[in-house]
């Protein structure tokens, strides 16, 4: 069972307050879109073993989303930051570069 | 045979008697004593058979790995299946039955199996569920059913009770011995919070039974003083009886605390900064024939029965080794008045001090010979001695009562794998130990568990104590603190030397065939060498392939005895290095925790929370049937004295079309939106046009997921230009709540939106009948209630009966209808004065199954029966909700796929039978040409109409009116019933606009 820190609240909590709600970052193909985009959008996720952006809800603490860059495999927590971004922030990729210095964010 | 020796037994009291029974018999034992202790004491060799060959089988080890004395404890509602009898603390009225013997431990039918043991190879389950079937069917299953099985199940609920216990701590110790101690007491000394935990009900370990000197006294007094005085501190906590069951992400680790109280037992969640595992070793067993003879004992217990219990194995004892430490096995034997006919030592040589003790004692040792085989059956009789590089040629038979076996020992490496330790080969210790530079990682990537003394390798007392004060401060800095002195408890041993092991994992090294098919790996799935080899040469190289077409480790002891020795047969086999065949996985529970620990107090009425309307009392008194709806309970029907649940349900939909009736309709999910984006963002959430209601209107809306499955439905209340209240269903509300939620927060989170989930804020009654308006009239209201005020899809605030109401002009029923929402408080006082008003009108109550009726006789859907996950608006008829005028909304994108525009989706129809009276069944398939065409979603008996009504799904059903389908029920009887409108009654919709 995980350990998390909300960075809304700034509470750390068990897993079990939380909700995972899946990948991080995807961007939304609506009407208008291709086949190939939509389906991508719906369907095809990353999975990677190693570094791994995702989605989380303080479900049982302030309500509010947030994501998470967590290393699948050792289940290491690099560092949780606010909901409302499109991409992984600066500080983000600096705090997972400090312990995984081969690593490079995906294009 | 086995017998209480008349002095010795550190852990029993010769002052207190215990009385217990054991199949049905009565014996005496002392307390102090295990089961195991006491039944050995009284002289029983054989206490179970096994799995699958049925073989007699006895008491192998002293602790939690014994994988042979499995028991039935107490009766009734407080038996329990599968208790190891080496950990169950022998009380007055102990009552234990051995298990898995039929129809007596004496006599058992299975033996057969063991006679026919060829015809049971490795991987036979699978073998025979392949083929012959019908052996397996008529042959083999009936036989095996009836004389196996490990254990019963309980057939009563447990009336004991069970709780959680959580904890947080900077350091956790789990094993209090030599190393555990010693590690906490750096912890301690160094002011963190520490909680230790022992799995047995005494401290010490191993110092109860080895000679060992602790700071000057002897090794056991050390370990109570001192945990004595740890315990005394403020900061630290131990707790004996309590076993570190799972080890898990982020330093979350599992206990299960076993108690005399009102609580059985306690499970612990515990979350530590560091764990140190200081869980000892278990000894290895020997692989030669007839291993698992009763009577073939670990040299260790054998000494642990001697030192602890006072216990004598039988009066000779031959010991057979690979290593020194059995040695102090046959001098303690010694020491105790018995004989020791022959030490087998499959080394050449044996020079160290204890073998020098033990020749000094008298002792016939035997260099470079094993056990070629043992004769016996219920009771030990010889064993047949051989050279131990030979093929099993008999040299000697010596007689005797018992065989103390040791394989040498491998630490207990389960919590530190737990969650991803991983493991070393040690050629050393021909053992595999826990690999440092890989522990299992926290939540910062740091490693959280430090492994201590014989657990990481070290079983000397001299080294463990140097090891446990180094793992000990480690575990203190890793935690944060700074550690104090670090002094070690000086120790004293019996010997300071001891020779290496020899690895020997089978014995003889070149046993014939015969002899390898009696030579037991796994004792309590009757794995053995010969199994582990058939698989290999049958292809299996995968230690976890092996593991499961074997079966071996998979028994509830979890492989503690046979996992190494397995494993070193498959490398052999495979003709590969130990390490690179690699070990299994281990998994939690340590040793088996019982569900009710698990459970905990989730059990009954607070398994989980069931959810009351305000009005519920009401229903219950009113002798209603309640039905689960979501987390809710609703009343299904109101059954008058005598009346059976269909009469109601008729009744109470009649009432509703003709009198007027009343629905509890407060557990409909309340989501209110409010801001000056709210009706661009309902424009996204709903398929229709929301941002275009006007203030005092609703409109009913359907709510879809990204793959344009309809989910969620309701209607949507626009209160003011910048406020919506929308309604869900039951089963949705916190969902939907959660999704808008999820949108604003993560997708559109530059809209000026905020959502309250107020469900729970509002009773709603639903007022539904011809005379619905005349009954809120009479109840006393300043709202004008008329069709023009107040007309069909309008509400209205006001006030009814001396309660503020919210009054919604809507209708699940087809009739004139009105849902009141008053505030939840006020629930029960506004449905009293209703049922009052409405007396003269011949009001009545209705429950959720006359709500079906009501709304199948109106062809409206039911989220959850006319959508399945899989079900567009289109395929349902509602295209009339869906907006093609909106830009976007959720799902609008995925509506336009191939496969959800194709012909010939399952539409929904309406279906009448053939016969009136015949209501098909719930989920009856449709079937054309021999193909499933579709199913019914709704069915009924329309008491309005006289006749079943249904819907259905059916393939390109939109276009096929009329027609007659078959729904075949079973081989004689087919149901036919012809396609109709899913609207039964009233299609203009007259009745509810009056
Ligand atoms: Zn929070």
């Amino acid at each position: 069972m995980l350990t998390l820190t909300c960075p809304c609240c700034g509470v750390s909590g068990e897993e079990t307050e939380f909700a995972p709600g899946g990948e991080a970052h995807l961007k939304r193909f609506g009407p208008g879109s291709s086949d190939e985009d939509f389906r991508d959008y719906l369907f095809q996720r990353q999975n990677p073993r190693g570094v791994h952006f995702e989605r989380w809800r303080h479900a049982f603490g302030c309500g509010k989303w947030f994501h998470a860059a967590r290393c699948t495999q050792t289940l290491e927590v690099f560092g949780t930051y606010p909901g409302q971004t499109s991409t992984p922030t600066p500080d983000i990729i600096a705090a997972i570069k400090a312990r995984r210095p081969e690593w490079e964010p995906q294009a | 045979m086995t017998t209480r020796l008349s002095k010795g037994g550190r852990l029993i009291d010769r002052t207190r008697p215990v009385k217990f029974q054991f199949n049905g018999q009565y014996y005496k034992g002392f307390a102090g004593d295990t089961l195991a202790s006491a039944l050995l004491a009284n002289g029983h060799t054989t206490v179970g058979r096994s799995f699958k060959y049925h073989r007699p089988r006895g008491i192998v080890a002293s602790g939690a790995e014994e994988p042979n004395a499995l028991m039935g404890l107490g009766t009734g509602n407080r038996f329990e299946p599968n208790a190891r009898a080496t950990v169950v603390e022998l009380q007055d009225g102990t009552y234990a039955e051995s298990q898995n013997h039929w129809p007596s431990l004496a006599f058992d039918v299975g033996v057969l199996n063991d006679s026919l043991s060829k015809f049971f190879p490795a991987g036979f389950y699978y073998k025979t569920f392949m083929y012959p079937r019908a052996a397996w069917k008529h042959v083999f299953e009936p036989v095996i059913r009836a004389a196996a099985g490990l254990g019963k199940a309980p057939t009563k609920a447990d009336p004991d009770t069970y709780e959680y216990y959580y904890a947080y701590t900077d350091v956790l110790v789990i094993g209090a011995g030599l190393a555990g101690l010693t590690a906490a007491r750096q912890a301690a000394d160094a002011g963190l919070r520490v909680l230790i935990l022992e799995q047995s009900p005494h401290v010490g370990g191993r110092l109860n039974t080895e000679e060992a000197d602790v700071e000057g006294a002897p090794g056991a007094d050390w370990a109570r003083a001192e945990a004595a005085a740890l315990a005394a501190m403020p900061n630290v906590t131990l707790r004996t009886r309590t076993m570190g069951a799972g080890v898990y992400d982020h330093g979350y680790i599992l206990a299960n605390e076993r108690l005399d109280g009102p609580v059985r037992e306690r499970l612990w969640r515990i979350r530590a900064k560091q764990v140190v595992t200081a869980t000892g070793a278990i000894e290895r067993p020997l692989a030669f024939a007839g291993n698992d003879r009763p009577g073939v004992m670990l040299a260790s217990a054998v000494r642990d029965y001697v030192a602890l219990y006072g216990v004598s194995p039988g009066d000779r004892t031959v010991v057979v080794t690979n290593n020194d430490d059995a040695y102090r096995t046959a001098i303690a034997l010694k020491r105790a008045g018995l004989d020791v006919p022959a030490i087998l030592d499959a080394r050449p040589a044996a020079t160290g001090p204890l073998p020098r003790m033990a020749r000094e004692l008298g002792i016939r040792v035997e260099l470079g010979k094993g056990i070629a085989k043992v004769v016996g059956g219920k009771t030990l009789k010889s064993v047949e001695i051989c050279a131990h590089a030979g093929e099993g040629a008999v040299l000697e038979v010596i007689p005797c009562e018992c065989v103390a076996m040791s394989g040498g020992w491998s630490p207990i490496v389960h919590l530190w794998s737990h969650c991803g330790g991983k493991l070393t080969w040690d050629e050393d210790l021909i053992a595999f130990r826990p690999d440092l530079e890989r522990a299992p990682t926290g939540d910062r990537g740091q490693g959280f568990v430090l492994p201590a003394g014989a657990a990481n390798g070290y079983f000397s007392a001299t080294q463990i104590v140097e090891d446990a004060v180094a793992m000990g401060q480690r575990a203190v800095r890793e935690a944060g603190g700074s550690p104090a002195s670090g002094t070690a408890p000086t120790v004293t041993e019996d010997v300071t030397e001891e020779a290496p092991a020899m690895p020997v994992w089978m014995m003889p090294e070149r046993a014939s065939y015969k002899l390898r098919s009696k030579a037991f790996l796994d004792f309590q799935n009757d794995v053995k060498v010969s199994d582990v080899q058939l698989a290999a040469q049958e292809g299996y190289e995968s230690v976890e392939h092996t593991k499961r077409y074997t079966t071996l480790g998979m028994a509830t002891d979890q492989g503690k005895l046979s996992n190494i020795n397995g494993l070193a047969i498959l490398a052999d086999s495979l003709g590969a290095a130990i390490p690179d065949v690699g070990t299994t996985t281990f998994r939690p529970p340590y040793t088996p925790v019982t569900i009710g620990t698990l459970a905990g107090e989730a059990r009954g009425a607070l398994f989980k929370p069931l959810r009351k309307t305000a009005i519920d009392g009401w229903h219950e008194a009113q002798g209603a049937t309640f039905e689960p709806v979501a987390d809710w309970r609703r009343p299904f029907a109101y059954p008058k004295n005598g009346e059976s649940v269909h009469a109601a349900v008729n009744r109470e939909v009649l009432t509703a079309r003709e009198k007027v009736s009343l629905l509890d309709a407060s557990t409909l999910g309340k989501i209110l939106v409010k801001g000056p984006d709210a009706g661009k963002f309902l424009n996204l959430m709903y398929t229709n046009p929301m941002a275009g209601l006007k203030p005092g209107r609703c409109r009913y809306g359907l709510m879809l997921n990204e793959n344009g499955f309809l989910w969620d439905d309701g209607v949507v209340a626009r209160l003011d230009e910048d406020t919506f209240l929308v309604h869900t269903t039951t089963g949705n509300s916190d969902r939907v709540h959660a999704w808008f939620e999820e949108w604003l927060q993560t997708e559109w989170w530059d809209m000026q939106v905020y959502t309250a989930n107020v469900t729970e804020q509002y009773a709603q009654v639903a007022v539904v009948g011809p005379k619905a308006r005349e009954l809120l009239q009479a109840m006393g209201t300043d709202m004008d209630l008329s069709n023009d005020a107040l007309p069909f899809m309008g509400w209205a605030d006001g006030t009814i009966g001396g309660i503020k109401a919210r009054v919604y002009r809507i209708s699940f029923s087809g009739e004139l209808s009105y849902e009141v929402a008053i505030p939840a408080g006020q629930g029960l006082a506004f449905w009293e004065a209703a049922m009052e008003a409405g007396a003269p009108m011949g009001v009545a109550p209705y429950g959720t199954e006359a709500l079906h009726v009501l709304r199948a006789e109106k062809g409206f859907i039911i989220v959850g029966d006319e959508s399945d996950g899989t079900v567009t608006p289109h395929d349902l008829g509602l295209s009339w909700a869906v907006s093609q005028k909106k830009e976007d909304f959720i799902g609008k994108r995925a509506l336009e796929r191939a496969d959800l525009t194709r012909e010939g989706r399952k539409q929904l129809v309406g279906l009448e039978t053939v016969e009136p009276s015949v209501v098909l069944p719930d989920g009856a398939h449709a079937v054309e040409h021999d193909r499933m065409i579709g199913h019914v979603t709704s069915t009924y008996f329309s008491p309005t109409l006289g006749r079943s009504i249904a819907m259905a799904l059916i393939e390109g059903g939109l276009s096929r009116t009329g027609d007659m389908l078959e729904f075949p029920i079973s081989d004689d009887k087919t149901i036919r019933a012809k396609i109709v409108s899913p609207v039964f009654y009233d299609p203009e919709g007259a009745r509810q606009n009056v």
